[in-house]
């Protein structure tokens, strides 16, 4: 599903260089990357995504190689392909749960908003326990609640690949386990490949593989 | 577009005080200037309509604006005056119609106006109320004066002091409301009206007292000789004209110089005009002619050009009120970095959050347009009664 091979980033006015040699996940996989603040795990997922674009090297995702495409040809990409679960849930305040999940449809015209989306997103927020707060905006709910929120918009175009970063970071450990049952259940439901960073060393024994980041950058090893 | 827009509304719905602060800004920024040209223009109506319905205004040389205002506005700056001997001279060239005019003192705040039979005619007012002016004493309240007071036929008005500290000037003259005019929209509204003798008893120049000749009260006489009787201050003066001390009122000496502010001339023709205005050319004259739509348009000239200056006034403000309200977008668009960064991680283009953002700023626009067009509309419909409160009081 993902290969990286010879990858080389920096970020401009800054002396931060990711270096990864080799990195490879298996389609329908459920990765974990730990390793230390400031060691670039966010900076992969961004690669993987197609948010950052590296200064060497190649990046795939299935059978696109990411790294290749143009500005437009990477948000199509994401669009498309990724799902991204943000460490803040980086749900608008302004916009209703509901109006939230639905976002990347008014927002990229890739994703045309219709009445089986609308009724997709519902059945997401009814799996997910929060249907009841459809109406009401970020602002109302709880952390979980909003994480919830987070992960139905992630998973509502069907993505291939569900990018978490620290997604469980700000939960009571109650809520870090439902809602990475949840995500799982959703992975698996999708059969989607899952590359989650997390600090939370409880929850690794859970995934099918993971990934010191340091020690990978390092000695280029899994 | 049309989800852009709906992203915008969601977001100025959500942000109802920030949104209510801008449009309320930007509403206000529009309308002010507009607004007060709304109100310059009717009150240039309004003041070229009263000073265009008056001919020719005759008073005595001095401040052409003071005897414009204070004869057509009841303005409270009381020109130089001049003798009623000035009417007789009018009526002399067979040229005009005379319409004397005192007006100098007030009642309860509202001017009194000294003046004739004809002013009513001239200025067809009517009395709603009530009867015309009969006797001495009588006064008619003009529409908003009588509302203003709560006076109707019947009740009294008594006439104010010119000056409360002078213990030995003249007594109020307590005035019998005889009628209420009918409202014509314009200075007269807020005015009473009285015959210039009473005018002039309310100076003190006309007055009445008990009869010195029948008094039995030898404390009151000073001196008695045959044909006069001189009294000291006991002597018991009226304040009030009533049917039975009306024939005990008298004005000494000769009425020819008892004091107007103005005549309101009303020449027979065009040519009668002209002809008449060229017999006050003398600049030995001790008088002026004046032509008030000239006088009043001088002035508004000069309004106007005050408000060139209160415009670019106006116009600074804006402008800063609008640099500021571009200071408050740009740090708000800072602060909703995190929000764009978010929108954009997750496939939007930057075109797109620019339309969104330009979407907002329409609404925001829209909405303070229309504002803006409800609140000049009810100006424009109300301008009329505006400028009245504001000019006539």
């Amino acid at each position: 599903m993902i290969n990286i091979s010879d990858l080389h980033f920096h970020y401009p006015c800054s002396e931060f260089r990711l270096a990864v040699s080799e990195f490879a996940v298996s389609s329908a996989e459920k990765v974990a990357v730990v390793g230390p603040s400031g060691s670039g795990k966010t900076t992969l997922l961004n690669l993987l995504a197609g948010i950052l674009t590296p200064d060497q090297g190649k990046v795939q995702v299935g059978e696109i190689a990411v790294s290749n495409l143009g500005d437009a040809g990477r948000r199509d990409f994401r669009i498309s392909n990724i799902g991204f679960v943000f460490q803040d849930f980086e749900l608008l305040d302004y916009l209703s749960i509901l109006d939230n999940i639905l976002h990347p449809y008014r927002i990229t015209g890739a994703l045309k908003l219709s009445a089986e989306v609308r009724q997709r997103a519902i059945y997401l927020t009814e799996q997910m326990g929060i249907a009841e707060h459809l109406k009401k905006h970020p602002g109302e709910l709880s952390q979980g609640e909003k994480q919830r929120a987070a992960i139905c918009r992630a998973l509502l175009p069907n993505p291939s690949l569900i990018l978490a970063d620290e997604a469980t970071g700000n939960l009571d450990p109650s809520n870090k386990t439902r809602i990475l049952d949840l995500l799982f259940k959703c992975v698996e439901d999708h059969d989607a490949t899952l590359v989650a960073v997390t600090h939370d060393h409880e929850l690794l024994p859970r995934f099918d593989r993971v990934i010191d980041f340091q020690a990978f950058q390092a000695g280029g090893g899994s | 577009m049309t989800a852009s827009l709906y992203l915008a509304w969601q977001y100025i719905r959500f942000n109802k005080f920030k949104t209510v602060i801008l449009v309320a800004s930007i509403t206000l920024i529009a309308v002010l200037p507009l607004a007060l040209e709304i109100l310059l223009a009717e009150s240039e109506r309004q003041l070229l309509n009263r000073a265009k319905s008056t001919p020719l205004l005759i008073g005595a040389k001095g401040s052409a604006l003071d005897l414009a205002m204070n004869s057509l506005y009841f303005d409270d700056e009381v020109p130089e005056v001049m003798t009623m001997a000035a009417v007789e001279r009018i009526y002399d060239t067979d040229l005009a119609l005379p319409i004397p005019l005192y007006v100098r003192f007030q009642a309860r705040g509202l001017p009194i106006i000294g003046t004739s039979f004809d002013y009513f005619e001239f200025r067809n007012l009517s009395v709603a109320q009530g009867r015309s002016l009969t006797m001495l004493g009588d006064c008619v309240l003009g529409a908003k004066a009588a509302a203003k007071l709560g006076l109707g036929p019947g009740d009294s008005l008594v006439s104010s002091p010119e000056n409360l500290f002078d213990l030995a000037g003249v007594y109020p003259l307590k005035m019998k409301v005889a009628g209420v005019l009918a409202a014509n929209h314009t200075a007269d509204d807020l005015a009473v009206f009285v015959d210039i003798k009473t005018a002039w008893i309310i100076q003190g120049l006309g007055h009445g007292h008990q009869d010195v000749t029948r008094t039995r009260d030898s404390t009151v006489i000073l001196k008695r000789t045959d044909g006069n009787v001189a009294a000291n201050a006991k002597l018991f003066h009226y304040t009030e004209i009533t049917d039975d001390n009306l024939d005990g009122f008298h004005f000494h000496g000769d009425t020819s110089i008892y004091p107007l502010t103005a005549i309101i001339s009303v020449p027979n023709d065009e040519k009668a005009g002209t002809l008449l205005r060229g017999r006050y050319l003398e600049r030995e004259d001790a008088q002026q002619i004046i032509q008030p739509a000239e006088v009043i348009d001088g002035l508004l000239q000069n309004i106007f050009r005050i408000r060139n200056v209160l415009d670019a006034v106006i116009a600074l403000v804006g402008l800063a009120t609008l640099l500021t309200m571009a200071l408050v977008f740009t740090l708000s668009l800072r602060l909703r970095q995190r929000e764009i960064q978010t929108i954009f991680k997750l496939g939007c283009r930057k075109a797109m959050i620019g339309r969104m953002l330009l979407a907002e700023i329409l609404i925001i626009l829209l909405v303070s347009s229309m504002l803006c067009a409800v609140a000049l509309q009810i100006t424009d419909a109300n301008a009329e009664e505006l400028v009245r409160r504001l000019f006539v009081g």
